[in-house]
């Protein structure tokens, strides 16, 4: 299960609406082996692209170079849909390169820009397996 | 000569573990012939064939110095002693 707190699941569907129609991506890093997704991280979808999500690879090296400094790990990796359902797609799953995350998939394929109902939905991926997994919204994380 | 190197958790499996493991080699390609040696299975994950010739997956990027190696020359980027290696999958997908 993943366990998120209301103001950094509010912010991932902010963004995920703000850039609609492009896929949003970003992740939420966390203390080493603590399962809590505390320091929220917007990044540029370096493909811009409504169909493909790429973290851009330097932005990418400073993001780990500060994890690793900070002793963090990435507990939630997301992305959006703007046109499909919040499920991996074949490609997603052929990528999934962090067995120990959160994959979650917002799709705002239904309210776009606007506001209402996303659907948020998260994954494991391992070794090309994908098992979804509850969510649940915190007022804040235990 | 030593060359560090930093191994994502994906390919951990390889390196018993180890986040980050010592090669060596005067180029990346040399370097991984050498990681290969003492890690076997690694270079296919970080290597392909394209037109007979070996290149760099894709989606998978490394960095020398914080330098993207893709932009000093690919496998063919130089190193010298001391020089820190990263190796980090791309995080990337589509629907």
């Amino acid at each position: 299960m993943l366990s998120i707190d209301r103001t950094t699941y509010d912010a991932i569907v902010a963004h995920a609406k703000r850039d609609h129609p492009d896929e949003a991506c970003g992740i939420v890093a966390g203390p080493e082996g603590s399962d809590r997704p505390e320091r929220h991280v917007e990044m540029v979808n370096a493909a811009g692209s409504p169909t493909f999500y790429e973290f851009d690879p330097t932005e990418l090296l400073e993001l780990y170079k500060q994890m690793w400094d900070n002793d963090e790990e990435p507990v939630v990796i997301y992305h959006s849909h703007t046109a499909t359902e919040a499920y991996p797609s074949r490609t997603d799953i052929g990528l999934a390169s962090e067995p120990g995350a959160h994959y979650v998939l917002v799709s705002t394929r239904e309210h776009g820009n606007n506001d209402g109902p996303v659907e948020f939905r998260s994954y494991r991926i391992v070794d090309g397996e994908v098992s979804e997994e509850d969510v649940a919204v915190l007022d804040a994380l235990p | 000569m030593s060359i560090e190197v930093r191994i994502p958790t994906i390919l951990r499996t390889y390196t018993g573990g180890e986040k980050a493991v010592n090669g060596d080699g005067a180029s990346l390609s040399a370097l991984i012939d050498d990681l290969e040696a003492n890690h076997p299975g690694i270079k296919e994950r970080l290597v392909e064939d394209k037109n007979g010739k070996d290149d760099l997956r894709r989606f998978v990027n490394i960095y020398v110095n914080d330098e993207d190696v893709r932009f000093i020359g690919g496998l063919e980027a130089p190193l010298s002693d001391g020089d820190q290696v990263v190796v980090l999958p791309a995080v990337a997908g589509g629907c």
